[in-house]
């Protein structure tokens, strides 16, 4: 890994860009395949519909994805428990975004 | 180095069972989690917790802890005796990504990246690890694109195998239109991939570097607030000008224009300036909120205005209140 940069580097809004595979997301949230699988079963993650057999995901998945994996790691919750969890924070986001608008 | 009472960290006390520790825990974890907290200094408590933690669950390094404990109270300077350890078996743990206190280090570092190691290059061999770090932007970078000069902290394994925060600046040109909350993802620059052979010989091997993927959050900005994509501005306006209509000159992020005041508007009333709040893929929307701001009446002309005023219009702001 460079330690100082000189130069300026460039990179895309991934969100914008990103169609993930479970390969992909299993690799950036350095988490089993089946990590992965088992995040989509429970309604964790979604799945966009794609025209292939394999699963996509949007790039904003990836956010979701280990925003997830901490709450399981830290908080020791289970599937389920993150799943609601995941639910509540963000009506609660949804909520305080309103707020704002209407303050 | 100074000594850490980790049992004052948890709230607990030295003869706590594993049950009370681990209920203390989850209790502290959901209060302090950096993603559910509205404490002020929940990521720091949250380590703290979590560092503490990872030593009392252990029965070997709580065990290892405690014989190193007598005597010792919190905060007091402390350096950890040669061979402190010996008799005491560790099984790695791993999975964190943030370095602990230095005595945590001090004491359980190199024990544990022994253990840690493995299980994470497992995921694609010869690829190096994908890093994650979140900035705090000015809203002007995303407006208008550009570089910044940002500064991560790095975890990184030093030569004696513990665990210790390095800082690492970067140029970064800011893609235009970036949304809170969305990455921008720098190609090869996350670690280094691992090394061919022994694992722990330190030399790259031949795979390609992992990414490193930087979350976006804005600063507060002196004049819009932004909300997702949208931005809002409280304008203040003359009674006259809200009443009569005008025309006025409002700030935006593109530059000022002229914003047309309709008539009978009023204090609240919000006006939308279409794409011109974060110039993101669709572009955000900018909200004019009016504020009616009265002049104040401070020399005989403007009470003379007012009272002109009062005495011209049948005017009752009280209606509704039936007084």
């Amino acid at each position: 890994m460079p330690t100082m940069q000189d130069q300026t580097l460039s990179g895309a809004i991934f969100e914008e860009s990103a169609l993930l595979t479970v390969k992909d997301l299993s690799r950036m949230c350095a988490v089993d395949e089946r990590h992965i699988v088992e995040f989509v079963e429970e309604g964790v993650l979604n799945v966009v519909e794609v025209d292939t057999a394999e699963w996509h995901f949007s790039g904003s998945a990836l956010r979701r994805a280990r925003l997830a994996l901490r709450l399981e790691r830290d908080l020791e919750l289970n599937l389920a428990g993150v799943a609601l969890a995941l639910e509540l924070m963000e009506e609660l986001q949804h909520l305080r975004r309103e707020l704002q608008a209407r303050r | 180095m100074e000594f850490k009472d980790y049992y004052k960290v948890m709230g607990v006390a030295r003869d706590a069972t594993e049950a009370q520790i681990k209920q203390a825990y989850r209790k502290l974890a959901r209060k302090y989690h950096p993603d559910v907290s509205k404490e002020k200094d929940a990521e720091a408590r949250f380590k703290d917790v979590g560092e503490a933690y990872e030593v009392l669950k252990s029965p070997e390094k709580r065990a290892a802890y405690d014989q190193l404990g007598k005597g010792h109270s919190a905060g007091q300077d402390f350096r950890p005796p040669p061979d402190w350890d010996a008799g005491f078996e560790f099984s790695g743990a791993g999975g964190r990504d943030a370095a602990f206190s230095d005595f945590f280090e001090s004491l359980f570092g190199a024990q544990r990246r022994q253990g840690a190691g493995g299980n994470r290059g497992a995921f694609r061999p010869g690829r190096g690890e994908d890093h994650h770090a979140k900035v705090l932007l000015d809203l002007e970078a995303t407006l208008h694109g550009g570089a910044r000069q940002l500064t991560l902290r790095v975890p990184e394994i030093d030569s004696d195998g513990r665990l210790a925060t390095r800082e690492r600046t970067l140029n970064v040109q800011v893609p235009k239109g970036i949304l809170p909350g969305q990455h921008i993802r720098l190609a090869g620059q996350g670690a280094r991939p691992p090394a061919d052979g022994a694992p722990d010989s330190g030399a790259p091997g031949s795979g390609a570097a992992g990414d490193l993927f930087i979350e976006v959050e804005f600063q507060p900005h002196p004049l819009y607030k932004i909300v997702g994509r949208d931005l809002y501005l409280d304008l203040p306006v003359a009674p006259w000008e809200a009443a009569l209509g005008a025309s006025v000159k409002t700030p935006t992020p593109g530059g000022t224009v002229d914003l047309k005041i309709p008539a009978g508007a009023h204090a609240g009333s919000k006006l939308r300036l279409k794409g011109r709040g974060i110039p993101s893929s669709p572009p955000g929307d900018l909200y004019v909120i009016l504020q009616i701001a009265l002049p104040p009446a401070n020399d005989d002309n403007a009470k003379a205005a007012y009272a002109a005023m009062a005495a011209a219009l049948p005017f009752s702001p009280r209606a509704n209140l039936g007084v």
